[in-house]
């Protein structure tokens, strides 16, 4: 009896909690990648969701010859690690955070315009008991015009 | 009482599955395209799709209006405010299509003006967009004090353009993580066509072989299949499918440009921390072909606006 009269709020909980999963991520976003761009412009764009360990994310973007840019990467304290590569349009490797001792942060600039693969992958633990460690990340770039 | 425990764990056991059932209809959209659906992303980059099957989530990213203003200021243009929307139109938009479009467009035309220092014009077009957030329903996308803090600070562009840049982040943030995938790619939509549309109308045609922002115009042909890619994610949707046609409009004329690019060669600074992409490219963009692309950019703009 108690379980049909709590329902209506497990209910309302569940749907909630289910929907603000990724709403969560703008605060973490803001609050965490934000920062990191900083002396340079954040672009205005949102990269966000909700992963779990061994899960990627890929971003297709052009950059511009006219810009430096710093691409920012975040992953929710829960998870284990976010490490990411960039890409050009023929899979060479770029860039790659692993290489550059886990950097969450790329400074670069192009000779001309281009358009590149980012690719995020939330590290596995390597654990094999329990629920896998799922959390938010994000990928945000700033942007400056070339000096 | 076992009756009413058989009932409340049947409820509980649909609310469960249908709770999944939601999650994996959101995830499904733009945010989980697996296997079937994005092995058949077009693009000239097609390669690059191959693997597309191991993402969660896959970010189709367009150059945000803040950047694209700044292309078009990088490029030597000058301002004219001719070339914007005119904020009387805000009156004249009052479906969710033509709201998110022109939030796209109004946030280009403010970014625009926000980097070339139109006080004005700044307060005027963050109104205009915060018109189009609230009638979209988006909360506190554009609230009362970030344009207090405008007027405040209508004389240091850093402070406008972060301003600018969080509400375009609010903005598409809330949509989003409301499952509106197809109402946050009109808005993106909006903007890049917006930059398109102010870039072309600013090249002096007297001044057309080497002109550096025909060479920015040139770029967005690299822009395109990726918009496209964002569309097609949405598609289905009566708007999205317009867009879809007319975008497809713009990307034959694209395709008429030739882009050739010798392979990235990544060199490390380690006294600036900065890596250079180095590649040549090689573009022909004659100006027949950038008339035409011209003018059916602006066609479509000026159905955006109506």
């Amino acid at each position: 009896m108690r379980i049909l009269k709590n329902a209506p709020a497990l209910i309302f909980l569940i749907i909630v909690s289910a929907s603000n999963a990724n709403g969560q991520c703008k605060s973490f976003a803001k609050r965490t990648c934000l920062p990191e761009l900083g002396s340079y412009t954040h672009d205005g764009n949102y990269h966000a969701t909700v992963l779990s360990e061994g899960e990627e994310a890929e971003l297709y973007k052009t950059f511009y010859s006219d810009m430096e840019y710093r691409l920012s990467i975040c992953g929710d304290e829960d998870l284990p690690g976010v490490e990411f590569t960039v890409m050009d349009v023929n899979r060479n490797i770029l860039f790659s955070s692993r290489e550059a001792g886990n950097a969450k942060t790329w400074d670069f600039k192009l000779q001309s315009s281009q358009q590149l693969r980012i690719i995020l992958k939330v590290i596995s633990s390597g654990q094999h008991s329990g629920v896998p460690a799922s959390g938010c990340v994000s990928i945000m770039f700033g942007f400056k015009i070339k000096p | 009482m076992n009756k009413h425990l058989k009932i409340g764990n049947s409820v509980l056991a649909a609310t469960l599955l249908l709770t999944l059932f939601l999650a994996s209809c959101r995830s499904g959209g733009r945010d989980g395209r697996k296997v079937a659906d994005s092995l058949a992303t077009p693009g000239t980059s097609a390669a690059v799709y191959e693997d597309i099957k191991q993402a969660e989530r896959i970010f189709y990213t367009l150059p945000s209006p803040l950047e694209s203003a700044m292309l078009i200021k990088s490029a030597g243009a000058l301002f004219d405010d001719n070339l914007l929307n005119p904020i009387e139109n805000t009156r004249n938009y009052n479906t969710n299509k033509s709201m998110a479009l022109n939030l796209g467009v109004y946030t280009c035309d403010l970014s625009f003006a926000s980097l070339y220092d139109q006080t004005q014009l700044i307060i005027d077009y963050m109104i205009a967009a915060k018109k189009m957030a609230d009638g979209l329903g988006i909360l506190d996308a554009i609230n009362q004090e970030d344009i207090d803090m405008l007027e405040q600070n209508i004389h240091n562009t850093d402070v406008i353009m972060d301003i600018v840049s969080q509400t375009y982040l609010n903005s598409n943030s809330y949509l989003e993580d409301n499952g509106q995938p197809a109402v946050a790619a009109m808005v993106l939509t909006g903007g890049w066509l917006e930059g398109l549309y102010i870039s072309t109308q600013l090249v002096d045609m007297k001044d057309f072989n080497g002109n550096k922002l025909v060479g920015r115009i040139i770029d967005q042909k690299l822009s395109i299949d990726i918009l496209i890619d964002l569309l097609e994610t949405s598609k289905g949707h009566p708007a999205i499918d317009d867009l879809i046609a007319q975008v497809t409009k713009v990307k034959l004329i694209f395709d008429k440009i030739t882009l050739k690019t010798s392979p990235i060669r990544p060199e490390y600074n380690e006294a600036t921390n900065v890596t250079v992409l180095k590649s040549e490219v090689q573009a022909d963009l004659t100006p027949e072909v950038f008339k035409e692309l011209s003018a059916a950019v602006a066609e479509i703009r000026s159905n955006l606006i109506k």
